[in-house]
């Protein structure tokens, strides 16, 4: 027993003590949140502005066909722009969308984080912009006419009547995005950006002792995941609490 | 051409094309919702459209807000071509209430906010002077007392009053209620019809599709009949109901309860 206990600490002590080792998987998990939340921040950023030309295009299509107006053109131009971003970012792996958008469209640019921070804010869009789109049509349809019957025009609408209420329908599902883009960002060692778990393979090829720093590594990532989660949980009693 | 006119619906058409769905078209390329309505609305009438569903009544009060575009016609409104172009529909809206068959109340807002919203972000009110006519509208209704609650903790009766006073608060020239009481219980059907009866009593212009007889019988001034998309026969309701010209709504009137 005091031979096994023996054999873990000089385990520990190789892949973490020595050479500062955890010192470089502390600089991955750096990295690696704050990819996650400015990805984030991107991502919500896209989401509204995609989720809001889907949305006015199809609610207000008819009605703007109807005024003869010239934006309605606009608007289907636009939107037909953001149904081909959907279909590509959604269609393809993100660690092809990684690669393409690091080795070809900013191949010239030598800061790896701020790249890769880019291209899961652009993939992580995708999904938010559906998640928004979705909130916002699952309020009832009744609620949009009787704030237009009220003389809202159709932004009043959006923002004093189906906003709030699709807002807490989707903040659920738009931090447990958030938690799947944390793991997501994993993969950002493909491109050379020392994230949390290309620190804990690193730290395996030098030391060749597996189950340490990986095991370690899937820790880190359990806990923060497990603390999102909680906060998920504390966010959707307090929305709840509002109404019946 | 009578200037006590509020509303004059011309003409009005509104087709669409049915769904591409073989099983249900049978070779029909357009429904015709509305066929080519003509209808005056005077100044502190209360009009009630009856028919049979699928007639258009609905879709004939929600064109007059434009919640639906009609696809032809012209509905003048205060003396101006609401269907025009650019017609400015934001602000004559704000003149038409609108009561809806499932309430569609703010579920996220009290009561109180739910009144009040419209008149202070739209008409500019402070809060104080909309939560004062909000309140007194309130009391008038019996309601008062549920100012602070939210809707889903009231009965149907009570979300449908509250739907009214919501319309009420902005202060409209005419109301259109479309089947406010087809989604209540029986036993609350009186308390919404009272407000209205009241209502109507007052001189508030009134167009009322419903399938309350009862109602049209005593409060209507004038009662449209509707069926496939056309005005078979207006009247009195005492013409309407006691001496029916068509066989169409002799027909109706046989199937429903008077």
């Amino acid at each position: 027993m005091a031979e096994w206990f023996e054999q873990i600490k000089a385990e520990f002590d190789l892949n973490f003590i020595q050479a500062d080792r955890w010192k470089s998987m502390l600089t991955g998990l750096e990295n690696t949140l704050l990819i996650t939340l400015f990805a984030a921040i991107i991502g919500i950023i896209i989401g509204i502005i995609v989720a809001a030309v889907r949305t006015t295009y199809d609610n207000n299509s008819e009605s703007m066909k109807y005024n003869g107006s010239i934006s309605y053109y606009i608007l289907k131009f636009f939107n037909a722009i953001c149904k081909i971003y959907l279909t590509i970012i959604r269609g393809t792996p993100v660690v092809v969308q990684l690669l393409i958008i690091y080795f070809i469209i900013f191949a010239t640019s030598t800061n790896d984080i701020m790249v890769a921070t880019f291209a899961f804010g652009i993939n992580s869009g995708a999904y938010v912009a559906e998640i928004f789109r979705g909130g916002i049509m699952s309020i009832d349809v009744g609620q949009f006419e009787a704030g237009r019957a009220m003389g809202f025009n159709y932004i009043q609408t959006m923002i004093y009547v189906i906003i709030p209420q699709a807002f807490k329908n989707v903040l659920p599902t738009l931090l447990n995005e958030f938690i799947a883009l944390l793991k997501e960002t994993s993969v950002a060692g493909y491109v050379g950006v020392l994230d949390l778990t290309r620190a804990g393979n690193a730290i395996r090829g030098v030391t060749f002792s597996a189950f340490m720093p990986l095991i370690a590594v899937a820790l880190i990532y359990l806990a923060i995941v497990m603390l999102l989660t909680w906060l998920v949980g504390i966010v959707e009693r307090r929305l709840r609490k509002n109404e019946r | 051409m009578n200037d006590n006119v509020l509303i004059s619906v011309k003409d009005l058409k509104k087709h669409y094309k049915p769904r591409k769905n073989k099983k249900y078209t049978d070779g029909v390329t357009k429904i015709r919702a509305l066929d080519g309505i003509n209808l005056d609305i005077h100044k502190g009438e209360v009009v009630v459209v009856i028919g049979p569903s699928g007639s258009g009544k609905s879709t004939l009060l929600r064109s007059l807000n434009l919640l639906e575009y009609p696809t032809s016609g012209q509905i003048i409104f205060e003396g101006l071509d609401i269907t025009a172009p650019h017609a400015k529909i934001n602000k004559h809206r704000r003149k038409m209430g609108m009561v809806f068959q499932h309430f569609n109340l703010f579920p996220n807002m009290t009561i109180l906010k739910n009144l009040t919203i419209a008149p202070m972000k739209l008409l500019k009110k402070s809060k104080k002077e909309a939560e004062e006519k909000a309140m007194a509208l309130l009391e008038r209704v019996g309601l008062a007392d549920r100012a602070q609650a939210y809707p889903s903790q009231l009965s149907g009766g009570q979300k449908q009053r509250i739907a009214i006073v919501r319309s009420l608060c902005m202060e409209p020239d005419v109301m259109l209620f479309d089947e406010p009481t087809s989604a209540l219980d029986p036993e609350m059907v009186g308390e919404v019809l009272d407000v209205m009866k009241e209502l109507a009593n007052e001189g508030m212009t009134m167009v009322v599709v419903t399938h309350e007889m009862g109602f049209a019988k005593e409060v209507g001034d004038r009662v449209v009949f509707m069926a496939d998309g056309v005005i078979v026969e207006e009247g009195t309701p005492q013409e309407i109901f006691t001496n029916p010209q068509s066989d169409r709504l002799k027909d109706f009137l046989a199937k429903v309860i008077v």
